[in-house]
């Protein structure tokens, strides 16, 4: 019986750093599954974030740069304006991109900049250690918000697909998670598209990712899971929020 | 080429594109506004790129991609502008990109002014962003030195693999000259395949590059510091660059000076001469590496009372003018820096007063 299921080409051989239940192993997967199938691994620079995938390039093998906090689409945006040619993405968690680089992805978002962004979303700062983010629910508790978020003083949870959506620059922005297998194919599929809009030069491409993040939740990866589906989904909801024309 | 009259900012955009730069990011300030007014007409006439981006902080990164991906890449700004871009300044020297800088200097600190200063002297020549890094910082006293220095800095910052800063001050930026273009430099970087992350079939390598600034085990970070100080230390050998002027015969002072101020002092000097009184100078052109030895030789001529430090910043490069001079003579500072130039009456009789 013939091998039916490999490790991708744009993947490294590597153990990954990332907690128990957390998703950034099955994003990475599916990110390198579509730099295969699209036949682009040797034309792709990735960038890492500051944040719990700031060691991406060790499990991707394609080349890669190393951004600071929130500056990934800037940095993008330096090498897709002097290397049209190169397929760029950056990968990049909530605290770095809904908080200190929201400045860079709208307007790297807004300019129509042909990269695309791998958004993961899990409400929480990871890897200084579950501090409070945009994207924190009101009511979860924190390691700086110990009582629980308060909105009166920290206001909502930021909705990225749904801010950068409303920018009348045409762009493809989705929202997915990969909480179950059903939506693990879907995530993929929304990937490629972002992949291929930005090859076919067509606009900015963005795909957030509900992920987990059960050690700084204080959850099992199951009640992570759980949790995601019954508080998070119902607030940041999953979709195509916008798609170029045609 | 004939000599051609170009205002200081305008001519800097133009060196840069003779050097072979076709890549420029920028965010407008006074003043050197008229760098990105000039070159977002220039570089698509030379098949060049510009965007303009939406702060400082996002251009520093916009360079830093560009450079990291392999692409000969400048940026021009003013000081305020400059500590914006300090935090992606310091990435750029650890992860070893040569980017292009040029500061034309406004009085600060906080807003200051818009007028000529030289108060970025620390911030250039000892870091400016965080950890141990050095810039190679050049000074021009001119537009055409401006002109020279910028198209001088890129294949120094190839050299190198490291950021280079043009130090200029709004009199650089904002005054017309007469200028003459060095002939077309059209060098490219030639060891950018071994570390650019710019894309595996662009080298036809089957190995990842990877450009990047973390170095979690404590050996690898030191072993990338020491490295990075064995570009500093090779720099101090082979790239110190200083003018010498009226320093043949005796002197009475010696005067440490460099760019618009130092032109001021020049007319000084010779102003003190046709009254019978020699004073040299020392005009650093690179203010890191710093030209340690001649400043020192310089003031050890028996006749040299006293060592001047004569900036437009509130003593900033006097500190570098004592650690050359260690003791061997008094050294004084006197500057200004509101954004006034102080004339040569005034430096004379700073002059008359310590002699």
């Amino acid at each position: 019986m013939g091998k039916i299921f490999n490790r991708p080409e744009a993947l490294t051989d590597a153990h990954t750093h990332y907690c128990p239940g957390c998703t950034h192993g099955v994003i990475h997967r599916l990110v390198a599954e579509v730099i295969d199938e699209l036949g682009i691994r040797k034309r792709t620079v990735g960038i890492a974030p500051v944040g719990c995938a700031v060691l991406a390039y060790n499990y991707f093998s394609c080349d890669f740069q190393e951004a600071a906090h929130g500056r990934a689409p800037a940095m993008a945006t330096g090498i897709k304006r002097v290397r049209p040619d190169l397929v760029v993405f950056t990968y990049q968690g909530d605290g770095d991109l809904a908080s200190i680089g929201m400045g860079e992805i709208i307007h790297a978002a807004n300019r129509g900049e042909k990269f695309t962004t791998i958004f993961v979303n899990n409400a929480i700062y990871g890897m200084t250690g579950g501090q409070m983010a945009p994207t924190t629910m009101p009511g979860q508790k924190t390691t700086t918000s110990p009582l629980g978020r308060d909105v009166s003083l920290t206001g909502m949870p930021i909705r990225m697909a749904e801010l950068l959506s409303s920018l009348a620059t045409p762009g493809y922005i989705t929202r997915q998670t990969v909480i179950t297998p059903k939506y693990i194919n879907k995530t993929k599929k929304a990937i490629k598209k972002a992949f291929t809009y930005q090859m076919e030069g067509k606009c900015f491409s963005l795909v957030e990712v509900v992920s987990t993040c059960p050690t700084n939740w204080g959850m099992t990866p199951i009640e992570a899971v759980k949790w995601t589906e019954e508080t998070l989904l119902p607030y940041f909801k999953l979709g195509e929020y916008k798609i170029p024309e045609e | 080429m004939a000599k051609v009259l170009m205002k200081g900012n305008e001519a800097i955009g133009e060196a840069a594109i003779r050097a072979g730069c076709l890549n420029y990011f920028a965010y407008p300030i006074t003043p050197q506004s008229e760098v990105a007014e000039y070159l977002s007409k220039r570089m698509p006439e030379a098949g060049g790129m510009f965007l303009q981006g939406e702060s400082e902080v996002a251009v520093g990164y916009m360079l830093f991609g560009a450079s990291g991906a392999g692409e000969r890449v400048f940026t021009t700004s003013s000081s305020p502008g400059v500590s914006l871009m300090s935090e992606a300044i310091s990435y750029i020297a650890c992860a070893q990109c040569p980017v292009v800088f040029v500061n034309i200097i406004r009085g600060g600190p906080g807003l200051g002014g818009i007028l000529p200063s030289q108060g970025d002297y620390f911030q250039a020549t000892k870091g400016g962003g965080h950890g141990d890094y050095h810039l190679l910082v050049m000074a021009p006293d001119s537009v055409q030195e401006a002109v020279e220095m910028v198209m001088k800095a890129f294949p120094l910052a190839e050299k190198y693999r490291n950021p280079v800063m043009i130090l200029g001050d709004g009199l650089i930026g904002q005054m017309m000259e007469p200028v003459e273009f060095p002939e077309y430099l059209s060098s490219t970087p030639t060891n950018k395949d071994e570390w650019a992350a710019n894309g595996m079939d662009t080298r036809k390598s089957d190995k990842p590059n990877l450009v990047k600034s973390l170095f979690l085990d404590p050996k690898a970070l030191n072993d990338r510091n020491l490295l990075l100080k064995s570009k500093y230390d090779r720099m101090k050998i082979e790239e110190v660059c200083y003018e010498a002027y009226n320093t043949d015969g005796d002197y009475q002072a010696l005067i440490v000076s460099y760019g618009t101020m130092s032109r001021v002092c020049r007319t000084a000097i010779d102003f003190l001469k046709a009254q019978g009184i020699e004073i040299g100078m020392i005009r650093p052109q690179t203010l890191f590496p710093f030209p340690e030895e001649a400043v020192s030789k310089a003031s050890e001529k028996q006749s040299c009372k006293i060592v001047l430090s004569i900036e437009m910043s509130m003593g900033q490069m006097v500190e570098d003018v004592k650690l050359s001079v260690l003791g061997k003579r008094p050294v004084k500072w006197y500057g200004k820096c509101g954004g006034e130039v102080p004339n040569p009456e005034e430096i004379m009789d700073v002059i008359k007063e310590h002699i």
